[in-house]
């Protein structure tokens, strides 16, 4: 393999990979950008706060207290992280189950939206766990097997291989190693049907860890359906984040693309734009029925009641009646911005189960609200992650049918 | 149970699982009805008796050896720190609160609170390496040595025991009362709270005789309490056990945790795992060979059309 030997004429292989085509400094020069100014602002700032919360402890670095023991790092990155990277999941099964070719140039991008969505939100987990450093006890020192987390521990590790199985081929396309690829297009499918099991359960897996606490979360969103609303959020999160992610990336990555037809992304986000629609409609009637099975109405007149409603109408039922708007009218530009409101909108589903609803009956000065470092180390953990993203759309053919070799087959 | 099997069932339904895999869930689910250990110890704490002279307290850091230990005669003497309710944190595992006497304002109620010791508790079920276990002896222990620090314990615990050592960044273990378990394995051990106690304001023996106990008292001592023994139920029931001459909830207990033990909670979704690994591959299996056999026709087809164009 390459060595960083300097070679005027010719690219070196890490030149030619890694670097872009260009040398070294050439490479450093092309990243003096607007964009990566602020990203190395923010990590100038978050990589300290990581180490402090490392060095000092979760005490002095977050506003968790005995009350109060989970914040944002559960509730905003391993919650919303998880759901919105179903991306995977949802177009894979589509593509590889249900046979929709023409969703087929989604796949690769969704699954590396996923993989790093999950990643990133591991990584996150690990700087709330009191001792990171035992993060792979539940896997190989003691079985918790009548835990949901122990649950969501393995499936969660299991279905970050099986992204990376799915996102292989296009590793070894950018390395050029045709066998190794070869070998990896037929695990896909493999991959994707093991995926989609432990998709389902991890996702209604992580809302049923809050089946153990039916006096702490609100009625409102305590229910036994939280692992079926749970799934069902994660599976139209998955789409919304599949229309977003596209949009941005085929605008910013639009020179990868040679044969861009904005008109095909348009038509398939129409039709992922109406399986948004049918699912949230879908949400919509599980959360209704909840409420109904569990007698909750009288709730609805209080002011989690207004929260409730708001959630569930303002961006379940309305993101949904628009969305099917949208699709008849083909008004590709809604569905976009529909998308985002979903978004929007699961993050706040995911906060409500587990901050703002969670421990409803306490006192107000004894709830949580993030400490400042619990923010910024957020927002570092999703730079890097975005980063990340970036510098693999930039290498590998992700957006595209690498030349060298012959598509995949779906 | 019932409840939660309707409503699994429902859940089971709506998911599209085919109904032939309900038999084998139930079979499992009942483990939770057991009565729990027979043997195990309890106590009765009888917050009529307690004169909140915080001995309890001072003893259990004694023994346990916990931080910020005083003198007993600096426990007795300060009365402030009732001013405020309190919960267990990670330098104290017991706490005794002063509530105000309803039907009699002279005499504050005290009561101590501490770990309850479920029957089926929370903390374990929800655990991932298995860091506590309830004993056959009752108490309810917890190995440091296992524990990752996720606090899914503390959110689970419905009395709000567990605390946390935040400030320690390399080694934080989660604290909650023994039940002095190394004291009460040994014939003849009695927690160090209950010993030291000068009033008898706890009672400890074996759960079953303390139930008994608690409701000879309240039908010997008519008027002094009221008739209800809170953690005989609570939860599936819990080794600790109160009586108390005023309604609950003007004591500092929630009243609304209902009688179903925590863990049973989960089960029901814990049980889908396998039907989801044999249902979801089999169909998965069965969407693509109808996507496979599609395309290959497709395939036949558009090649018997091109055939047939050359053959003409």
């Amino acid at each position: 393999m390459g060595t960083t030997a300097q070679s005027e004429f010719k690219p070196t292989w890490v030149q030619e990979n890694i670097f872009l085509g260009m040398t070294f400094k050439d490479y450093l020069k092309s990243n003096i950008t607007p964009f990566n100014g602020v990203v190395a602002v923010i990590l100038a700032i978050g990589i300290p706060v990581i180490i402090y919360r490392l060095v000092y402890g979760l005490g002095p670095s977050t506003n968790l207290n005995d009350n109060n023991p989970w914040g944002i790092w559960i509730g905003f990155d391993m919650l919303c992280g998880v759901a919105l990277a179903a991306g995977g999941f949802v177009i894979g099964s589509a593509v590889h189950l249900f046979g929709m070719r023409e969703y087929a140039f989604l796949f690769r991008p969704a699954v590396l939206t996923g993989f790093l969505g999950y990643l990133f939100a591991i990584i996150a987990l690990t700087f709330d766990l009191g001792r990171y450093y035992r993060i792979p006890y539940p896997m190989f020192v003691s079985w918790g097997v009548n835990s949901v987390l122990f649950l969501v521990a393995w499936h969660v590790a299991l279905y970050l291989s099986c992204q990376f199985v799915e996102w292989c081929p296009a590793i070894f396309e950018w390395l050029n190693m045709k066998k190794a690829r070869r070998i990896f297009i037929k695990a896909t499918l493999g991959a994707t049907i093991f995926g989609v099991c432990l998709s389902m359960l991890h996702q209604s897996a992580l809302g049923s860890i809050f089946l153990l606490m039916p006096e702490k979360l609100h009625p409102l969103w305590y229910s036994e359906y939280i692992p079926l609303w749970f799934f069902m959020s994660a599976v139209v999160g998955g789409i919304v984040m599949t229309i977003v992610e596209s949009a941005a990336s085929h605008k910013i990555f639009a020179k990868q693309i040679k044969d861009h037809d904005p008109k095909h992304l348009d038509r398939v986000t129409i039709g992922l734009g109406k399986a948004a629609s049918v699912g949230l409609f879908a949400y919509f009637f599980m959360k209704v029925i909840g409420l109904a099975h569990g007698h909750n109405w009288g709730y609805l007149n209080t002011p989690y009641g207004y929260l409730f409603l708001v959630e569930i109408i303002g961006f379940v039922l309305i993101p949904a009646i628009l969305f099917m708007y949208a699709v008849q009218n083909e008004l590709v530009g809604l569905i976009r911005s529909m998308a985002i409101v979903t978004v929007i909108g699961i993050i706040f589903n995911r906060l409500n189960h587990s901050i703002i609803a969670f421990n409803w009956h306490l006192p107000f000065e004894e709830r949580y609200f993030p400490h400042w470092m619990e923010v910024v180390l957020t927002v570092t953990i999703v730079t890097i992650g975005i980063l990340t993203f970036q510098w693999i759309m930039n290498r590998m053919p992700i957006l595209y049918d690498h030349p060298g070799f012959e598509p995949e087959k779906h | 149970m019932d409840a939660n099997r309707r409503t699994f069932l429902k859940t089971l339904a709506s998911v599209g699982i085919t109904t032939s895999l309900f038999g084998a869930r139930s079979a499992g689910a009942d483990i939770t009805s057991l009565p729990g250990y027979p043997n195990q110890y309890g106590v009765l704490v009888d917050t009529t008796v307690c004169i909140g002279c915080r001995r309890c307290e001072w003893a259990c850091k004694e023994w346990n050896k916990l931080p910020n230990q005083l003198s007993l005669s600096e426990y007795e003497k300060d009365k402030a720190v009732f001013d405020k309710i309190r919960r267990t944190n990670e330098n104290t595992y017991t706490v005794v609160n002063r509530f105000e006497n309803p039907l009699d304002k002279s005499k504050p109620i005290y009561v101590k609170k501490q770990c309850m010791h479920c029957i089926e508790p929370g903390c374990a079920s929800s655990c991932f390496v298995k860091a506590f276990t309830k004993r056959p002896e009752g108490a309810v222990t917890y190995d440091a040595s296992l524990c990752v620090g996720c606090r899914y314990c503390m959110a689970a615990c419905p009395f709000d025991i567990p605390a946390y050592q935040y400030y320690d960044p390399w080694t934080p273990e989660v604290t909650k009362c023994t039940f002095c378990f190394d004291r009460i394995v040994k014939e003849g051990g009695v927690p160090a709270c209950v010993s030291i106690c000068p009033v008898e304001t706890m009672t400890f023996g074996k759960r079953s005789d303390l139930v008994e106990l608690a409701h000879k008292k309240i039908v010997d001592n008519p008027g002094r309490y009221v008739n209800h023994i809170y953690g005989e139920k609570e939860v599936g029931g819990v080794s600790w056990m109160y009586l108390s001459a005023v309604p609950f909830d003007r004591i500092g207990f929630r009243t609304d945790l209902g009688t179903t033990a925590i863990p049973s909670l989960s089960k029901p979704f814990l049980s889908l795992v396998s039907p989801v690994f044999i249902v979801i591959p089999a169909l998965a299996m069965g969407l693509y060979s109808f996507k496979h056999r599609r395309d290959v026709l497709e395939q036949q087809a558009c090649k018997q059309a091109l055939e047939h164009k050359e053959g003409k």
